[in-house]
């Protein structure tokens, strides 16, 4: 029986801005199901592989599979897959989580919208407040608005870059949870984060990055997650 | 080309252009000796909109294939052409105020000049507020290629107002005007056409030493 | 909702929220056309100058309108919601220039009552005419306005860069819709076709290239 498609696939991806190098060959296989946690100094280039993994930004060369689906190739059949959630909810102050949602299940083209929308507000906790505008909404209550909307539209892959920071103890948790949920229904999460603690609490791999490269990949039980993570992370230092 | 060879003949066509302009070509009949500047405000005219239409052509390169040298070459058409539309508009203000006894004639031409000077001032100020360099060349070729889209647009626009601007002279079949103003124009062009070839390679070289620092910069700065 | 009625839908329903493009915009254009009046007093040169004085509220007011709008965008980052959307880029730059026209029309019809008043003019034929020659117009200024707005955001100077790119560029807009205008107005319309019909080159030309050039502006 052929294998599923890995539900990301990276194949030596690189980015370049100008003359700084972001990205130089990154090369990553993540199974459906795994929950991957990946760290990395500040300017490792988590970020900016995420964001291209998003198809928020292009790679200056390399290819990148969701699914089976090249993004560059159809960029919307693999962003209908894709959730994504960096420290910005993205969502608008204006409308109150409710039209917010209502607005980007259009967009994603989902039907049957209302219902999905109210379970989904119950789950991370806004049932109360669905319709008053975010901009009345505590920066804690706003920041779930914007996990509501990662997950609006039903994705397979969820890529998260550093969102615990920002998040309340609550929230934090209440992360945690839906996160694990996702992955028990057989979606793939990867995360990145400074906190190897938060980062090992629920992964299943572990990778590092350091200068635009994947410098460690394993299982995130190894033991030699934390020494790599020392190594890389703590001392600051290649080898 | 070799760089010297080009500054050797800028230097020498325009000195003979100079030649030609002011003592080979005959006086012109109705406007007197004020008329001869148009030796120098025609070619730098012409100099702007073919810094328009490079900085078009070369935008539209850099985001096809995203290698900078494309966008250093638009940055330099642009640098060019916002100089000679500025001489064209001063010489063109010189050549106005003796003959129509006003400044600013606000004939078709003139006003097409300005736009472009102020189309190549908003592509340097936009370069100018954007620090990272991948962003700058992105954004920027994509407004140096809608500018010189505008400029075809411009210059029907601009004909929208009755023009003071003398008639074109020099028609595709060369007719109206005297052989010896005609020659003197063509020294004329040829002066500028080396002078601008060599003012475009120097600065070609200097914006690639100035990318190359800034590269090493950031090798400095990385290790 | 298609996605691109879907954004223009959430436009209109956010400045019903909030109201402040619109007004902001109206409110800009009516003192441009308060600040003419009192500056150029004397009968005859108010009704040569009115074209003009009319385009360059519409103009100034345009401007605020457009910065506005993006700014609902670049405020949280709700441009990178957009932009993980299964949604081509072209057409959210369609969607957020059919937002940018109504919110610009809408003001510019209360403006125009405003300058019929000031310049003693009859709501008449003149006046469908002239709001046919601002609709043209306003596509125009709309469609590239949209795409500059989006390259000024990116700035250091962010909304105050506009103007500077966009006053240049629109000049052929500009320059016809006053033509237009003055044609219209004088009941002289034998040349009218060809301002009219650079307006519409121009719409044409700058829809056109926005709609393929957008993704490299939005790229992250």
């Amino acid at each position: 029986m052929p294998a599923a498609d890995p539900a990301l696939e990276s194949q030596d991806v690189r980015k370049t801005f100008g003359h700084f190098t972001a990205l130089a060959g990154v090369t990553l296989r993540v199974a459906r199901g795994e929950f991957v946690a990946l760290f990395g100094r500040n300017g490792a280039g988590k970020t900016t592989f995420l964001k291209v993994a998003a198809t928020l930004s292009r790679p200056s060369s390399g290819k990148i599979f969701i699914e089976g689906i090249d993004i560059l190739k159809d960029p919307g059949q693999a962003r209908r897959r894709i959730g994504f959630l960096s420290h910005n909810a993205s969502v608008y102050r204006d409308l109150s989580p409710l039209e917010n949602l209502k607005f980007f299940c259009r967009l994603y083209g989902v039907s049957d919208a209302e219902d999905r929308i109210m379970a989904l507000l119950d789950r991370v906790g806004l049932r109360r407040r669905a319709g008053d505008p975010v901009r009345s909404l505590s920066r804690g209550l706003h920041q779930r608005v914007g996990i509501a909307r990662v997950f609006v539209h039903n994705p397979t892959l969820i890529l998260l870059d550093e969102p615990y920071t920002g998040l309340d103890a609550q929230a934090a948790v209440m992360l945690n949870e839906v996160l694990d949920e996702a992955v028990q229904n057989g979606k793939t999460v990867v995360l990145t984060t400074h906190d190897i603690e938060q980062g090992l609490r629920a992964a299943t791999q572990a990778a590092v990055m350091d200068r635009g490269t994947l410098v460690f990949a394993g299982a995130a039980g190894d033991p030699a997650v934390r020494d790599a993570y020392a190594h890389y992370i703590r001392s600051g230092t290649a080898p | 080309m070799n760089k010297r060879i080009l500054a050797t003949a800028s230097l020498a066509l325009m000195i003979a252009a100079l030649y030609f302009a002011l003592i080979y070509a005959p006086t012109e009949a109705t406007m007197g000796t004020i008329q001869r500047i148009f030796y120098f405000h025609l070619p730098q005219g012409i100099a702007s909109y073919v810094s328009a239409l490079l900085l078009g052509f070369a935008s539209l390169m850099y985001l096809i294939k995203r290698d900078l040298h494309w966008d250093r070459f638009a940055y330099c058409s642009a640098e060019l052409g916002v100089m000679f539309a500025s001489t064209s508009i001063v010489t063109g203000m010189i050549w106005a105020r003796p003959v129509w006894n006003t400044w600013w004639s606000g004939d078709a031409r003139l006003n097409l000049q300005l736009i472009l000077a102020l189309l190549f001032v908003g592509y340097l100020m936009l370069r100018a507020y954007l620090p990272e360099r991948e962003q700058k060349a992105r954004l920027s070729t994509v407004f140096g290629f809608l500018a010189a889209l505008d400029v075809p647009i411009n210059y029907a626009a601009t004909r929208i107002w009755t023009t003071l601007h003398p008639e074109p002279v020099v028609g595709p079949g060369g007719g109206g005007l005297d052989p010896q103003m005609k020659t003197a124009l063509y020294v004329s062009f040829l002066a500028f056409g080396f002078l601008y070839a060599y003012l475009f390679t120097q600065r070609l070289e200097i914006a690639n030493m100035e990318d190359e620092v800034d590269h090493l910069q950031h090798v400095v700065e990385a290790a | 909702m298609k996605p691109l009625p879907a954004i223009v839908f959430k436009d209109v329903l956010i400045e019903l929220r909030n109201k402040e493009t619109v007004s902001a915009m109206l409110v800009f254009g009516v003192l441009v056309m308060v600040i003419f009046n009192f500056a150029f007093a004397t009968g005859g040169a108010a009704q040569t100058i009115a074209p003009g004085a009319l385009w360059v509220a519409f103009s100034f007011a345009g401007i605020l309108g457009l910065n506005r709008s993006l700014s609902i965008e670049t405020d949280n980052d709700c441009l990178q919601g957009l932009l993980l959307a299964p949604l081509d880029r072209g057409d959210l730059y369609l969607g957020k220039v059919a937002g940018n026209f109504v919110f610009t029309v809408i003001a510019e019809m209360i403006i125009l009552p405003v300058f019929v008043a000031f310049n003693n003019l009859q709501f008449d034929m003149k006046i469908v005419w002239t709001i046919a020659v601002t609709l043209l117009g306003t596509l125009g200024f709309v469609s590239v306005g949209t795409t500059l707005s989006m390259i000024s955001s990116h700035t250091r100077m962010k909304e105050v860069m506009l103007p500077i790119l966009q006053i240049p560029m629109t000049m052929p807009v500009v320059i016809s819709a006053v033509s237009a205008t003055g044609m219209v107005l004088r009941g002289e319309t034998a040349g009218i076709s060809f301002p009219l019909s650079l307006l519409g080159i121009f719409s044409t030309v700058y829809l056109t290239a926005s709609y393929f050039l957008f993704e490299y502006i939005v790229e992250q």
